[in-house]
């Protein structure tokens, strides 16, 4: 298997798995932290609240995902709540996420601007920070759906992978060694989300 | 630069052998397959699309998850599903087989509370909720309604209700404009999109770019169309188009 997609109940997952075949990847669904064993590459999805997503890694899948991410540091993939769930807190929550990244997650500012409603939900143009093994600087504009209410707010600038703009920019994309979160939707966007899955592919592993 | 989503909005009807388009919400005209349709649309890489089973509630039916399942797995873009969804655990089957919105209506309208047990589950913004709204002889708006739940009531009162009971979004759908291409209701989407605070989508009347402009300008966050992307000149040939990316884009960066 080439990716692992972690169900604990809190994601879309088989649009996840439908991309990574679209992508040319083998990709298999576990809803046991015990299936962990062997994981090549790790993808955490998600939607819904800060602390649901929290409580159902809570039930044994912690230990298991830390060994992987932070010991063995294969490649992880964090989709929408997924990503939230790699930083240290949420506004949105009381639970203490993974803590991965070193990054808040608030709720998005959109700097007042008039008929800009909550939750953000479309598609943004998604711009990278610069070279990086998840989205292109050179290939023409990447747009990616998002659907979200809250963003990561990182401590530092190195570990912001791509920002976009929603009334004001934010932080669309973080990364840190071999782990990387995206606030948007990379299996719901397109040929751009098919390339984003070919690269977390060919991350070695 | 905001780039609104503009939504291919397809009828489902199984008693017709496939996908229709209705006007004012009668006449079905069969305009094809849904598979292949929405193969069309992907290719065309569409913002987000949407399947409405009309037959559903009507039948008394629940959906047909096999067909949706078909469906959500030729869709790399989101797809909102609506039709003859009933419960939570409906909606949530759903969501496992790929899809990533659910339009309610008579259930929600029926049962508010089912809006909040869905989005406690799947979060506010898996669930839209579709209020159908019809203007009488004097031009007075109502709430319509297919099933006739809560069907004459007060609209506005209807959206406040399900933003409050955790709606993500509002299909607002203008009865009278459906499949007419005669342009969308404007005063209705500035009015329902200052009750509403979540985003709107506003559907019903859209035959061309500048009617997709002006709705948003009206405060619609989404604009969706079935007529303009299925139709093609004035006999009605079914041809099915999307707007290629730069000219959305262009729309409102002229604005900008």
């Amino acid at each position: 298997m080439d990716v692992t997609i972690i169900d604990c109940g809190i994601g879309n997952i088989k649009s996840v798995q439908r991309m990574f075949e679209a992508a040319d990847g083998e990709a298999e669904i576990v809803n046991r932290p015990e299936q962990l064993a062997g994981a090549r590459r790790l993808v955490l999805p998600g939607v819904g609240a800060f602390d649901a997503g929290m409580s159902a890694l809570g039930e044994g899948w912690i230990e298991p995902l830390r060994d992987l991410a932070l010991e063995r540091k294969i490649p992880v993939l964090g989709i929408c709540l997924g990503m939230q769930l790699l930083c240290r807190r949420s506004e949105e929550g009381e639970l203490p996420g993974l803590g991965w990244i070193e990054a808040d997650v608030r709720q998005i500012d959109t700097g007042g601007e008039a008929g800009l409603k909550l939750p953000h939900m479309g598609w943004a143009v998604v711009n990278p920070t610069g070279p990086n093994p998840l989205i292109p600087t050179d290939e023409g504009e990447q747009r990616f759906y998002h659907v979200h209410r809250y963003r990561a707010v990182c401590d530092r600038d190195e570990n912001v992978l791509a920002t976009a703009d929603y009334g004001r920019p934010f932080t669309t994309a973080v990364h840190h060694e071999n782990i990387f979160g995206v606030q948007f939707h990379p299996e719901k966007s397109h040929r751009f989300g098919l390339a984003l899955m070919r690269r977390f592919l060919s991350l070695p592993c | 630069m905001l780039i609104h989503r503009v939504i291919p909005c397809l009828l489902l009807s199984p008693s017709r052998g496939g996908l229709v388009k209705t006007t004012r919400f009668a006449k079905p005209k069969y305009v094809g397959d849904p598979i292949n349709a929405v193969k069309i649309f992907n290719e065309k890489e569409v913002d987000e699309l949407t399947v409405l089973d009309i037959d559903a509630t009507r039948e008394g039916r629940g959906p047909d998850f096999g067909a949706i399942e078909e469906l959500a797995s030729e869709c790399f873009m989101p797809l909102c599903y609506g039709g003859g969804i009933r419960t939570a655990e409906d909606a949530f089957r759903l969501f496992s087989l790929g899809v990533e919105k659910v339009a309610l209506q008579s259930a929600a309208l029926r049962n508010p509370s089912l809006i909040r047990e869905i989005a406690d589950r799947a979060g506010e913004q898996a669930v839209v909720v579709s209020i159908d709204v019809k203007r009488g002889w004097t031009g007075r708006s109502q709430l319509y309604s297919y099933s006739g739940v809560a069907a004459g009531a007060d609209w506005r009162a209807a959206i406040r209700a399900a933003v409050e009971h955790g709606a993500g979004e509002i299909l607002l759908n203008a009865v009278d404009r459906d499949g007419t291409l005669a342009g969308p209701d404007l005063a209705l989407i500035r009015e329902a999109s200052q009750i509403a605070d979540v985003p709107l989508i506003a559907i019903g009347g859209i035959s061309s770019l500048g009617d997709v402009k002006a709705a948003t300008d009206a405060g619609a966050s989404a604009v969706a169309a079935g007529a303009f992307f299925v139709f093609h000149g004035p006999h009605r040939a079914v041809l099915i188009t999307y707007p290629r990316y730069e000219e959305l884009r262009g729309l409102w960066s002229s604005a900008a």
